[in-house]
């Protein structure tokens, strides 16, 4: 009856339990151990660099650093006040010192985002800095006249301030107008949530493509005896394998006006020389492309999926009367659920980031999110770039959470 | 799936429609790959079958293009080919510089993946490993995350580095080492879930029996875990280093005129002045990739025997 009441112990005499919890908690430190040297790196590489496209997307000090004098002022103002001469002398002072620190070029850099075509009004009054003498409202009047413009006023004003939901409002397709109001920007002008719309519109058809092709192809490499299964897998783990550059390459030519397909309908006389259908370097060269491209991610995990169903319970269900459509649908195809759940939410967020294949082969109308942000990128809108791309980011990480909440990462299987 | 014997006429109609269907999309998936390797063998500047190439003409074929891989670029690629022209064309030639630094960068990534990945991952296989779903998602998610946005932000970071901390120490852009880490990190999504994989199903009382049999962690660890999931290791590092061969956006960004890799190279010929070379490098890609292929294939088997998992 004792022995109940006694506290078990080791062999060297410890509470077991106080024994057991230091052995987890050295178990627990040996595998953080392990994987620190990974996170660290990643950390460095990725978390990092992702943290500066944020903090870049809200912070541009280009303005606010190097015209100091006339920021204090827009500070100290309500928006919308009339500059006074004492603004203006404020500006002349900062004028003065870009023109002498050669900085005119990055503070326009900063109104140019909110008031495109500032940036030679800038330069051009930078340039004549010294001609910047009282009475300065005159004097900058006779440099430009634009100088009188409440735009070009309110557009300082929102650059005033080193942090900023400029760029977001217009990846919006939103602008702030003369007053400081904000509202939509001309319904010509209006690209970015139309393009958000159509990256995901055109995302959604190409994973419903995929998965319209890999369901046969799945059911029939599940449904075959290994030896012949193993065989087809090669048709789809080759693609799989090869250079994207490689398949894009490839599409270009079987695709293009004087390439292959297009050559052998006219060769039997399908279509006339001059009737060559254009396939490729628009929309439908992006569709086609980056459905081949996307296929394998959506066959393997539909595949691995099917080969476990057991094939009794069609069976089981013809006998009891079932046609063979009301078994495929009713018995059949929930079966294959998860495996269609995890591979279309792959493909459709491979997909909605999707910028090398557009870019070679989308011509004009078959361009996505990503490579509008490549756009500003190679022409230096690096704050434009940031705030596109943390929306892009936004969108993805909802998609890559919910994937986690539905399949779980650890399922992710790569052939 | 045989056709069962009581199949209906419409049943059997369909069955043979199905595999028509089967068949198409097969040739959707592999002819694009197959088509290019007899075009790159093409003796004229097109990018279709010629009526000489469609007869076998053998003056239809040639290898002009795999040989202007060697040429392009050099500075006198006319001369004898003798050791001269072989020491310009190991120097010089634009393709083959950048089949160097493909192999020097993919081949240092890979290193950098499959070694911290293959630690990280013997970590995350521990049930006990704090915060384990929410690492694994940090570090799967390169893969996920679009590489537009992945090479943007490694951008402004490689513009200063050390600029978090307040100082400056130099960029990262145009360097080895920042093309080595960038390809590195997207290679390490592939190292983790290769490895883990290998590892689902893996015996923690076998560490136990060699512990319990005086074998030190070394010990343990070189004897008893490594060969078991050295074929999980072997095809993640073949993943990291497809991923590096093949990556063109972080080095569109990243790299200067002295990095200019494969995937760079190919980048340009097809915006620009696309030729048949490109078709004849494309082809030497699938072979290599072929290779590849049957590698990993071969390994996963012996891994599935090794750990007796039986079928797919």
């Amino acid at each position: 009856m004792t022995a109940a009441h006694q506290t078990l112990t080791t062999a060297d005499g410890r509470p077991l339990k106080a024994a057991l919890v230091r052995a987890q908690r050295r178990a627990r430190r040996r595998a953080f151990l392990l994987v620190a040297p990974l996170l660290v790196f990643v950390l460095l590489t990725f978390v990092i660099p992702i943290g500066q496209i944020l903090y870049r997307s809200v912070h541009h000090d280009g303005f606010s650093a190097n015209a100091p004098a006339v920021s204090e002022w827009f500070a100290a103002t309500a928006p919308g006040t009339e500059p006074d001469e004492a603004a203006f002398a404020a500006l002349a002072a900062d004028f003065k010192a870009m023109q002498a620190a050669r900085t005119a070029g990055v503070a326009a850099t900063r109104v140019n985002y909110t008031l495109p075509e500032s940036r030679s009004l800038f330069t051009k009054t930078a340039r004549s800095a010294d001609d910047l003498v009282p009475p300065y409202r005159e004097a900058f009047l006779a440099i430009d006249a634009k100088w009188a413009s409440p735009a070009v006023w309110q557009a300082m004003r929102s650059s005033s301030s080193a942090y900023t939901g400029d760029f977001y409002l217009a990846s919006a397709d939103f602008e702030r107008a003369e007053d400081g109001s904000i509202h939509r920007v001309e319904e010509t002008q209006r690209i970015y949530v139309q393009l958000y719309l159509k990256t995901f519109a055109l995302s959604a058809l190409i994973t419903v493509i995929c998965l319209l092709l890999a369901f046969p192809v799945a059911h029939l490499l599940a449904t075959l005896p290994m030896a012949k299964a193993n065989l087809l897998m090669i048709l789809v783990l080759l693609p799989f394998w090869t250079s994207l550059l490689v398949r894009t390459t490839s599409w270009i030519v079987l695709l293009q006006s004087q390439g292959v397909i297009n050559s052998a309908l006219v060769a039997m006389g399908v279509i006339g020389d001059d009737g060559r259908l254009p396939m490729i370097y628009n929309q439908a060269g992006t569709i086609i492309v980056m459905t081949h491209i996307l296929l394998p991610f959506m066959i393997l995990p539909l595949y691995s999926v099917m080969r476990v169903i057991p094939p009794g319970y069609a069976r089981a269900a013809r006998s009891l009367g079932a046609t063979s459509w009301t078994t495929f649908r009713r018995i059949y195809l929930p079966l294959t659920l998860p495996g269609m759940g995890a591979g279309a939410m792959l493909v459709f967020i491979l997909a909605v980031g999707y910028y090398i294949t557009p870019a070679l082969v989308g011509g004009a109308d078959g361009q996505l999110f990503s490579n509008m942000i490549q756009f500003h990128m190679s022409k230096s809108n690096w704050s434009m770039a940031a705030a596109l791309s943390s929306l892009l980011l936004v969108g993805v990480l909802i998609l890559y959470w919910l994937y986690d909440k539905l399949i779980g990462i650890d399922n992710l299987k790569l052939g | 799936m045989p056709l069962p014997s009581y199949a209906d006429p419409l049943e059997r109609v369909w069955y043979y429609a199905y595999l028509v269907i089967c068949t198409l999309i097969f040739i959707f998936l592999i002819s694009p790959i197959l088509v290019i390797i007899p075009l790159s063998f093409n003796a004229e500047p097109y990018f279709t079958f010629t009526e000489k190439m469609l007869s076998f003409d053998p003056q239809g074929y040639s290898l002009r293009w795999y040989d202007s891989l060697l040429t392009v670029g050099m500075q006198a690629p006319d001369i004898p080919r003798g050791s001269t022209w072989y020491a310009d064309m190991w120097a010089n030639a634009a393709w083959v510089k950048a089949a160097k630094n493909s192999v020097i960068i993919g081949f240092w990534a890979t290193i950098l993946a499959t070694g911290l990945g293959t630690l990280a991952a013997l970590g995350l296989a521990n049930p006990l490993m704090p915060y384990r779903r929410l690492v694994m998602a940090i570090l799967i998610s390169p893969m996920i995350v679009p590489i537009i946005i992945i090479a943007t932000g490694m951008f402004f970071f490689y513009s200063n580095p050390c600029g978090l901390v307040g100082l400056d120490c130099g960029r990262l852009t145009s360097t080895y080492t920042g093309l080595v880490m960038a390809h590195a990190m997207l290679g390490i999504p592939f190292v983790i879930i290769t490895v883990t994989a290998t590892l689902t199903g893996f015996d923690q009382s076998l560490i136990r029996a060699a512990q319990s049999l005086g074998a030190n962690p070394r010990t343990t660890f070189f004897k008893v875990i490594m060969p078991l999931i050295l074929p999980g290791v072997i095809s993640g590092a073949l993943f990291a280093f497809v991923t590096s061969f093949d990556e063109v956006v972080a080095v569109l960004f990243l790299a200067g005129p002295d990095q200019q890799t494969i995937p760079r190279q190919m980048w340009n010929g097809i915006r620009e002045a696309i030729s048949p070379a490109i078709l004849a490098v494309a082809t030497i890609l699938v072979v290599i990739s072929i290779a590849l292929l049957s590698t990993v294939e071969l390994l996963r088997r012996r891994s599935d025997r090794l750990r007796g998992v039986t079928g797919r």
